[in-house]
């Protein structure tokens, strides 16, 4: 393959990893950011969420594309809404400490994992996408010097493939409005800058906790249902979401979400550019090469604050 | 207890102890008389050794139902030297660490006579040199060529299933004569594609052809159109090998990479093991071609064999379960559990085997072995079996998809796929 059509090959691919990495990075990044934890089981609640997909769309039958409908509505809450069960029995038990919640997480993220494994089972099942077209992508050449427009041979993307960068886009809009334009924003916000001024203003922090935590499952089981479709549910999936997530939050800044977003698409492009011309190894290896150098030079993140 | 059965007797202190002495004896009998029965009753112990959970998980399910209905069969028919067999399933994860344990835990653990089992090589090659110290007899149904090569020892044996190498070197010939004489290679980045690597590039040339591009992908790895670029353009067949839970995901990515210019496709049917051919998605592959260990779809000159295995081990027409026609079996393989149960069955009859002692026998009776013709215990075809690379060889199997199922074009002689020895393990010591 030629040299421009790869990379455009290359840019497509890596833009839907972006575009899934985005997703699931900033809800990590919202948990941290509001309520100052790291929750290892963020990976775990990723893989929940395409194992859910397929069950609600396995349940449901008929067009492939209604049960995916459902499944996109309806997963992402159910998932929420356990994280915020967790919180409110696990994290809160241990006053959201930082060391114990680590620890707690890791406990989640073990449970999930067996659990999923015990009842879903250990095989990779595939979700039917709701619709899913070649689209062949022309590429132009000069001919004479006058410009051509021609068909590299293999190089296209599906129209799910577009679709899932399209719903991560509008998503991600929606939570960035969420966080500025709403009152739960402005709680959310509040709590993030300064917890026990928050909680002198009448501010229900445990509440708001749930409710950050709720969502950062949902974000990372929303990414897992739109990706379901290209790649399989698995109950082993959770760990390159997690790890990935992790680097792109590290390199962004943490609690940024503009940071999440911009390095989200840094790595996710990169990932996909390096592993086509190089190896997707070099991609890894570069990625946590990039993390250690932000932790050395600039150990807020790009877009981080320095705090005091 | 005792006091009470002295008192209601009433006899004096020595007489209690008599008695109490006449029933320690017989409450020991039973100990040193199953001893001396030991040797009849007592379960044949195979430690079986699964891939239930891991990237084998979907071999693993199937090895596990192919292995129960072969012991069934075994025992409904009277055992092995008369004594039931007894299958003790561990799982190893699909992990080399894990499966060397699981190994030592068959030895020291369950007391198990042998071990059997193993299929993906990353897990024979971690596990097998365990077995050889503990001197445990280790069947493998893995395919792998690290049996005949020489790279493990004496006690570990395949004898129910052909190797990578002998596979491809029968495929080469149809691939270069039919298809096309550019290859292009895309296979697991472990063991078990190292062995596709290695053996089909001469294979290849040695029929005139040419290998021009090569793509190793991680088995782990969930999405796969980024390796496809490295297709070269002059490629005129794609010949295509992978493992791991995303199969689907590959074969799928695969067709959405080409569109309608695709090249020939050729494929070994590990990329499509446990998975549906009617998967949305897989509808490109018509008219591609696939090697298969046995047919999947019953053929219109099925055996009797065929059908009495198939029925033993409940699979359908189509290759899936007949209680549930979306779970279909890793039928190109798992035959290779119903083969080798037979086998030690032959050789533990052979040998005859009464315990661990006779473990060296039961390997010299195995070695021993040469013909193994088409039957009930052969249902995949007739056999021949290198005693010296401890290695099996046998027919393979090339199918065409014709409306969406695999249907038999050519079956390779075991001619075809011979080669020189490359190890003599009764050469070894035990």
């Amino acid at each position: 393959m030629e040299i421009g059509p790869y990379l455009m090959l290359a840019s497509l691919e890596g833009a839907v990893t972006a575009a899934v990495l985005a997703l699931t990075a900033v809800g990590l990044s919202l948990v941290f950011g509001v309520m100052r934890v790291v929750n290892v089981a963020h990976g775990e609640f990723f893989m929940l969420g395409a194992v859910l997909a397929w069950w609600v769309t396995s349940l449901i039958g008929g067009h492939p594309a209604l049960g995916f409908a459902v499944a996109l509505l309806s997963v992402p809450v159910l998932v929420g809404l356990l994280a915020a069960a967790a919180d409110m029995t696990v994290l809160k038990r241990v006053s959201h400490d930082p060391e114990r919640t680590i620890v707690a997480t890791i406990g989640i993220l073990y449970i999930l994992q067996q659990v999923t494994l015990m009842t879903y089972g250990p095989d990779a099942r595939p979700v039917v996408p709701p619709f899913n077209a070649r689209l062949a992508l022309p590429w132009v050449e000069f001919v004479g010097g006058r410009p051509q427009l021609y068909w590299p041979w293999g190089l296209s993307t599906t129209s799910y493939k577009l679709a899932v960068i399209g719903a991560a886009t509008l998503v991600l809009i929606g939570v960035w409005l969420g966080m500025t334009r709403t009152r739960a924003g402005l709680l959310m916000r509040a709590t993030q800058m300064d917890r026990d001024m928050a909680l002198a203003f009448g501010i229900p922090v445990e509440r708001v906790y749930a409710l950050v935590f709720g969502l950062g499952a949902g974000l990372a089981a929303m990414a897992a249902v739109l990706i379901v479709p290209i790649q399989q549910a698995h109950y082993l999936m959770g760990g390159d979401p997690l790890l990935l997530s992790f680097i792109v939050v590290i390199i962004g800044g943490l609690g940024s979400l503009p940071g999440t977003v911009v390095a989200a698409i840094l790595i996710g492009l990169s990932d996909g550019i390096i592993s086509v011309f190089f190896s997707p190894t070099l991609a890894k290896i570069l990625a946590t090469l990039l993390v250690a150098l932000v932790l050395v030079f600039r150990p807020q993140g790009l877009f981080g604050e320095r705090r005091t | 207890m005792t006091t009470g059965i002295v008192k209601q007797s009433g006899t004096t202190r020595r007489g209690a102890i008599k008695t109490l002495a006449a029933g320690a004896a017989v409450g020991s009998l039973p100990l040193w008389a199953r001893y001396t029965q030991a040797q009849t009753s007592e379960p044949i112990r195979i430690g079986f050794q699964v891939h239930r959970t891991g990237i084998g998980a979907a071999y693993g399910r199937w090895y596990d139902r192919t292995t129960t209905a072969a012991v069934q069969r075994i025992n409904d028919a009277g055992g092995i030297n008369g004594r039931m067999v007894e299958v003790i399933a561990e799982d190893d994860g699909t992990d080399p660490k894990r499966g060397a344990e699981v190994v030592e835990k068959f030895a020291s653990q369950h007391n198990c006579d042998i071990g059997f089992g193993t299929l993906f090589s990353h897990v024979v090659i971690g596990s097998a040199p365990r077995a050889g110290e503990l001197k445990l007899p280790y069947f493998v149904v893995s395919e792998g060529h690290h049996v005949a090569s020489g790279m493990l020892n004496r006690y570990t044996l395949q004898p129910g299933i052909t190797d990578v190498k002998s596979q491809v070197q029968a495929m080469a010939p149809f691939i270069a004569g039919n298809l096309g004489k550019k290859v292009t290679m895309i296979y697991p980045d472990y063991g078990f594609g190292y062995d596709h690597r290695d053996n089909l590039k001469p294979a290849i040339e040695a029929q005139g052809g040419e290998v021009v591009g090569m793509i190793a992908i991680p088995p782990s790895e969930t999405s796969f159109t980024k390796y496809f670029p490295k297709i070269p353009r002059e490629t005129e067949v794609v010949y295509h090998v992978m493992v791991g839970p995303a199969v689907l995901t590959f074969v799928k990515e695969l067709g959405e990479f080409f569109g309608p210019s695709r090249p020939e496709i050729f494929g070994f049917i590990d990329s499509l093991e446990a998975v549906d051919m009617a998967s949305p998605g897989l509808e490109f592959l018509e008219g591609t071609y696939f090697w298969e260990g046995m047919p999947r779809y019953a053929q219109p000159d099925q055996t009797g064999h065929d059908k009495l295995y198939r029925a033993a081990v409940g699979v359908d027409d189509n290759g899936a379960s007949v209680s549930d026609p979306k779970d279909v079996s890793t039928y190109a393989h798992m035959f290779g559990c119903w083969e080798t149960l037979y086998v030690i069955k032959a050789g533990m009859e052979t040998a005859g085997y009464q315990g661990p002692a006779d473990r060296a026998k039961l390997i010299e009776a195995v070695e021993a072995m040469r013909h193994m013709p088409l039957s009930d215990e052969h249902p995949q075809g007739a056999k021949l079996f290198n005693g010296k690379t401890h290695q099996v060889f046998g027919p393979q199997y090339i199918s065409k998809v014709t409306d969406g199922k695999l249907l038999v074009v050519h079956t390779t002689s075991i001619e075809d796929t011979m080669y020189p020895d490359e190890v003599d393990y009764t050469s070894q010591a035990f």
